[in-house]
C-alpha cells in the first residue's frame, strides 16, 4: 500500500506511536504548569516561563545533545535511573518520546495557557458559592471552558512530535525499528543514491498524517467551542 | 439572623458597616460605590474584610480575631449575581442542579418542582444558558442558588443588567420568593422602586457608611 517496504512501514508506526506517547504523558504536565502560570504569581516565575519555552528559541539539535549529556547512559541523571530502576533512555523509542515531549511542551503549555486566562473567573467564583471546592471548580467548570484550548495544544504539541527531527537525532541517534522516525527515515533516503522514489513515498504519508491531524483538531474545537455556546 | 460588622478600605474608600438582618428580605441600598456589593460579596466570603466579623446563626462566618474565615464553598449561602453567572457549558437542568452536586445532597424531586414551577423555568431544562434571554437567565441564576437549600439567599443588583420589561417580569418571582421560599433575603439594589417593592426591612448606604436603618416604608416617605 502506498509503495511502501516493511521498514518504511515500521518507521510510520514507530513515528505515531512516538507522538501518540509524547502527547499523551506531557499533557497532565502541560494542564498542571499551564495552570500555575496562567494562575498564580510566584517566585522564579519568569525563570520557569523561561526554562519551559527555550526548546522554542534553542537549535533542536541543542536540545537533544543537553538530553544526552543529563539522559545518556553515562551521564549523572541517565545513569542513576539505570542502575537504580533499569530505565534507559538512549538509543530506545522511549528517549524519542522524551525529545519529542521536550520539544513539543512549550506549544501545549502557550495554548492552554492562553485558554485558561480567557476563562471569567466570576464563573469560578460562582461556583464557589454554591459549595464547590477548588479541586471541584477546577474539575468541573476550568478544564471544561479550557476545553478548546487543550485540544489545541494537544494537537499541536502532536503535530510537533511528528515532524521532531534535530533533538531526536542527537539525541537517540536514528535506528531503524527503534528510534527511526518518518523524519529520520526520510532523511537516511535521501543520503542513499536513488532512493528518492522511496522518499516521496514517506512524505506522501506524512502529509497524509499531518492532513488527518489538522482537520480532527478542527472539528474537535469546533465540537468543544459549540458545546461552551449553547446549542 | 445575619449580623455584619466589617472594616475594609482600598485606596481613597474606606467601609466601615454595622448591621443586623432577620427573615425576609433586607435591602441594601444606596448609590453605586456606596460599598453594596463590596459587602455582599464578603458575606458570601469572595472578598475578605479587613476587621470585623460576620455571624450567621450564631455561627461566625469571618471573624478576624478569632481567625475565623470559612471557605465561600462551606457557607452554604445561595449567590444571585447581576449577569447571571450560569455555566455556560451545562444544560439549564445541570446549571440548577450544579449546588445540590457539589453539596453532595440527595437529589430532591419536590424542591426541584417546587423550584421549577416558582420561577417558572421548567420548559427550559434542556436548553443551555446560552440559547436563554437575559431575563430566563436571571430566573434560571435565582434557581441554581436556591436549590442548593442555602442559609441565606443574597441578591446582588439581580435586574440591573435588564431592561425595563424584563424586570417587571421578574420582580413578581422575587416576591413569590420572599413570602414562599422562607429563606432569608439580603438584596442589593439602587432602584427605589425594586427596594419598595421586595424588602421588609431596609440598610441604607453611602459612602462606605450606614445612614439609616428602617422599614421599607422609609422609601415611600420619599427619601
Amino acid at each position: 500500500m502506498l509503495g511502501l517496504t516493511p521498514q518504511d512501514w515500521t518507521a510510520v508506526l514507530l513515528t505515531l506511536r512516538i507522538a501518540v506517547v509524547a502527547t499523551a504523558v506531557t499533557l497532565p504536565f502541560g494542564i498542571a504548569l499551564a495552570t500555575l502560570l496562567a494562575r498564580k504569581d510566584f517566585w522564579g516565575k519568569a525563570l520557569v516561563e523561561a526554562i519551559v519555552y527555550l526548546p522554542l528559541v534553542l537549535p533542536p539539535v541543542v536540545t537533544g545533545y543537553l538530553l544526552l549529556i543529563t539522559l545518556g547512559r553515562k551521564a549523572s541523571v541517565g545513569a542513576f535511573l539505570d542502575q537504580h530502576f533499569g530505565i534507559v533512555f538512549s538509543f530506545r523509542w522511549t528517549g524519542a518520546v522524551i525529545s519529542c515531549g521536550v520539544m513539543a511542551f512549550p506549544l501545549m503549555v502557550r495554548a492552554i495557557r492562553l485558554s485558561i486566562e480567557a476563562i471569567d473567573r466570576k464563573l469560578e467564583d460562582a461556583a464557589a458559592t454554591l459549595g464547590a471546592s477548588r479541586f471541584w471548580c477546577f474539575v468541573t467548570v476550568t478544564l471544561p471552558l479550557a476545553l478548546p484550548g487543550i485540544i489545541a495544544g494537544a494537537m499541536l504539541a502532536f503535530a510537533r512530535a511528528l515532524g521532531e527531527f534535530g533533538a531526536t537525532i542527537t539525541f537517540v541517534s536514528n535506528i531503524p525499528g527503534e528510534t527511526q522516525t518518518i523524519s529520520a527515515a526520510i532523511y537516511t533516503l535521501t543520503q542513499i543514491p536513488g532512493g528518492d522514489v522511496a522518499a516521496l513515498h514517506l512524505v506522501v504519508v506524512a502529509v497524509l498524517i499531518s492532513l488527518a491531524a489538522l482537520v480532527t483538531s478542527e472539528w474537535l474545537a469546533r465540537r468543544a467551542t459549540a458545546r461552551l455556546h449553547g446549542a | 439572623m445575619l449580623t455584619v460588622d466589617v472594616e475594609k478600605s482600598f485606596g481613597e474608600f474606606s467601609l466601615h458597616a454595622a448591621f443586623e438582618a432577620t427573615g425576609g428580605c433586607t435591602a441594601l441600598f444606596g448609590p453605586s460605590g456606596a460599598g453594596k456589593t463590596t459587602i455582599i460579596s464578603m458575606i458570601a466570603g469572595l472578598t475578605r474584610p479587613d476587621r470585623g466579623h460576620i455571624l450567621l446563626d450564631g455561627e461566625a462566618l469571618f471573624d478576624s480575631k478569632a481567625r475565623i474565615d470559612v471557605p465561600v464553598s462551606r457557607r452554604h449561602i445561595g449567590m444571585v449575581f447581576q449577569e447571571g453567572r450560569l455555566f455556560p457549558h451545562l444544560s439549564v437542568k445541570r446549571n440548577l442542579d450544579y449546588g445540590r452536586w457539589m453539596n453532595e445532597l440527595a437529589f430532591d424531586a419536590t424542591a426541584f418542582d417546587h423550584v421549577t414551577a416558582l420561577l417558572d423555568i421548567g420548559h427550559l431544562l434542556t436548553r443551555r444558558p446560552g440559547r436563554l434571554s437575559g431575563g430566563e437567565r436571571q430566573r434560571v441564576a435565582i434557581g441554581r442558588a436556591l436549590l442548593m437549600q442555602p442559609r441565606l439567599l443574597l441578591l446582588d443588583e439581580p435586574l440591573a443588567a435588564l431592561d425595563a420589561a424584563r424586570k417587571a417580569e421578574i420582580l413578581p418571582y422575587l416576591e413569590r420568593l420572599r413570602d414562599e421560599a422562607r429563606v432569608p433575603m439580603v438584596y442589593v439594589s439602587h432602584s427605589p422602586d425594586e427596594v419598595k417593592r421586595i424588602a421588609s426591612r431596609v440598610v441604607m448606604l453611602e459612602a462606605g457608611r450606614v445612614t439609616t436603618v428602617n422599614g421599607a416604608e422609609l422609601l415611600s416617605a420619599g427619601v
